[in-house]
């Protein structure tokens, strides 16, 4: 497994693909956080966030696309199958992998928030005396952090997944970009429903509606368990297609 | 006589090896029971039983579709039997996949390379990924070495030539040092001076190594084998020794002479001949001369006899063309039978003791009849006996 992980993640700085991801991530990155709060006058990193969900939408599938669907394109999936590891350790050195690549860039994208804290001390020093908390609140914006993480792992486990079962990698990003952006979006067709069960149902299943505690301040342990069980559904589905391709 | 040999030496190997393991059976490095593959209704692999000792270099003969690649890719793993039970070097492959998986070297038909990779990256991923213990660098060297790729390790495999890339995948398959090497057409698409240089060294690694090779070339596995198994429509339709199936093909006991003389009288001398036990015309002509087809009994060698009895007749002979087999003769052969009939073939075992082996028995006298007949058959296709 951790063959498959060091060869994987060696291979996104091999190909340019790493590189434009990595670039447009926090290109993307640092726009949204400027317009969202030094250039709107505000201290709430919640909309930030909520917009680069659908960022990570186009984003995600850039290093999804090519994990299983470029091995099968080149048959280099017969040398991981035939070599001593599992399946369940092809996939997720390959999950991880990509994980890496991408908390890592999100890490260093907090960079954005600097400026943010930066401005804050000043208007915080022109301040004679504090009625109230001036900038950005510390707890809410790691739990932001942590939430869009896990929120990104979960996206990486269903792109993981569509790699698995085709051999193009075009349609692999297409289809992971679209999923993607149903799996957010469906929350916003709630102000077109009058159906309370509806609206309650599809806000369950949204992964944007589950982000709001998270934006509010509060660590959502149930959100965190529904991303990781999105993970861990798709990245098991991975598995049995591998299983399957191979008892078929 | 020589599997006995071989037997023997695999023994003391054993003995020195593992003294408390004396009295269990030698294990075979791969045993195939009535292994059967399904692709949905269609069925790859029928009933394939097969054992391959320690040592060995076995071809894996047959046209396209046979089922070669199919077993091998169940043999490694890759794939999974519909039926049957696979063990390598007395591992079976369902129980310990892993453990299994580690005593083979494999190199599909297509390599599996990984083109951004340069071919240092590309071994030293196949080390990690085997998880070897071996010291690496030492190791890698060496293999590149045996291979001959030293020259080209800090290159992209993207710009190396086909016959490189290759030698590549044959490196990868080579790493770890596994016990069974697995190789699936591994010549195709090589120039000739390559396809030798990779014989050459498919037959070094027969030293040290259980090897299986497939491939549809048939001189490719009578210069390389030590056992040929002939496979059509996923069934075994002959397992020979190659020593064996080189005695069918050199098995000179026709020929085709050319002799000017009257052709009755010819033939009359011909069939009074001792040690003939066939003879006829064939319609063959060339001026003055005919061809005939002789069969000598077998052992005797008549050509010294013939020609000395056609010079005291004053007859000459302008021709003498031994009808030696060629390996596609008896491949085509075999084949052909096999879609044939209907009802299982019986394919030969492999004994080793008998001293006339069971292909030559069952298949061989048709075999030299088939292909006279058959070339007889292409040189009637240009005359035209009423000269219309």
């Amino acid at each position: 497994m951790f063959a498959i992980y060091k060869k994987e993640l060696k291979s996104f700085f091999i190909n340019p693909i790493g590189y434009i991801y990595v670039g447009v991530f926090l290109a993307v990155a640092a726009l949204i956080c400027t317009y969202t709060t030094v250039g709107s006058a505000s201290y709430n990193v919640g909309t930030y966030f909520s917009i680069m969900m659908f960022a990570l939408g186009v984003l995600i599938p850039l290093l999804t696309m090519r994990l299983f669907a470029e091995e099968r394109k080149l048959r280099t999936e017969q040398l991981l199958l035939t070599a001593p590891v599992t399946i369940t350790g092809m996939v997720m050195g390959k999950f991880l992998a990509a994980l890496t690549v991408y908390a890592s860039t999100l890490l260093v994208s907090c960079i954005n928030f600097i400026p943010i804290y930066v401005i804050a001390g000043i208007e915080r020093g022109n301040q004679s005396y504090e009625y109230y908390h001036i900038g950005p609140v510390t707890a809410e914006l790691i739990g932001c952090v942590v939430g869009i993480l896990l929120l990104g792992a979960a996206f990486i486990a269903l792109g993981t997944f569509i790699s698995a079962l085709t051999e193009n990698q075009l349609a692999a990003a297409v289809l992971t970009i679209s999923v993607i952006l149903v799996m957010v979006g469906i929350s916003l067709l709630n102000s077109f429903i009058n159906l309370y069960w509806l609206r309650a149902i599809l806000s369950w299943i949204s992964v944007y509606s589950r982000f709001g505690n998270f934006q509010n301040g509060l660590f959502d342990f149930a959100a965190v368990l529904y991303y990781l069980s999105i993970a861990f559904v798709f990245l098991f589905l991975t598995v049995r297609v591998y299983e399957k391709r191979r008892w078929s | 006589m020589s599997a006995f040999i071989r037997i023997s030496r695999t023994s003391l190997k054993n003995h020195i090896r593992r003294p408390r393991a004396v009295t269990e059976r030698i294990p075979s490095m791969i045993q195939i029971e009535h292994l059967v593959k399904n692709y949905g209704a269609c069925c790859a692999v029928d009933d394939i039983s097969l054992t391959v000792n320690e040592g060995e270099i076995v071809g894996f003969l047959g046209p396209n579709g046979a089922g070669k690649s199919t077993t091998m890719n169940i043999l490694t793993g890759y794939l999974s039997s519909t039926a049957g039970r696979v063990s390598i070097a007395g591992i079976d492959v369902l129980a310990d996949p892993l453990g299994a998986k580690r005593q083979i070297g494999y190199l599909p038909e297509q390599p599996p390379l990984y083109l951004d990779m340069t071919v240092e990256e590309y071994l030293r991923f196949h080390y990690d990924l085997k998880g070897c213990t071996l010291p690496r660098d030492a190791h890698l060297a060496e293999i590149c070495e045996v291979v001959r790729i030293g020259d080209v390790r800090r290159r992209v495999i993207r710009n190396l030539s086909k016959g490189y890339r290759q030698r590549v995948g044959i490196a990868g398959a080579l790493v770890g040092n596994p016990k069974v090497i697995i190789f699936d057409e591994p010549t195709v698409g090589l120039d000739p001076k390559q396809i030798i240089e990779i014989r050459n060294l498919i037959r070094s690694l027969g030293k040290s190594h259980t090897v299986i090779l497939s491939t549809h070339i048939l001189q490719e596995v009578q210069a390389v084998c030590d056992r040929i198994v002939i496979i059509n429509k996923g069934r075994i339709v002959a397992d020979e020794k190659t020593e064996n199936i080189t005695r069918v093909i050199e098995n000179n006991r026709r020929h085709n002479a050319k002799i000017c003389g009257p052709q009755a009288q010819v033939l009359s001398m011909l069939r009074d001949m001792q040690g003939v036990v066939y003879c006829e015309a064939l319609a063959e002509r060339d001026g003055d001369s005919c061809t005939y087809l002789i069969e000598s009994a077998p052992g005797v060698d008549i050509r010294k006899k013939l020609f000395f009895s056609l010079a005291e007749r004053g007859w000459a002979m302008v021709g003498l063309e031994a009808l030696g087999l060629s390996l596609e003769d008896i491949f085509i052969t075999v084949v052909d039978r096999t879609d044939e009939s209907a009802e299982p073939p019986r394919y030969t075992r492999r004994t080793g003791r008998k001293t006339r082996s069971a292909l030559e028995s069952q298949v061989g006298a048709d075999l030299v009849t088939d292909a006279a007949r058959r070339r007889a058959e292409q040189a009637t296709d240009g005359f035209d006996p009423d000269g219309e």
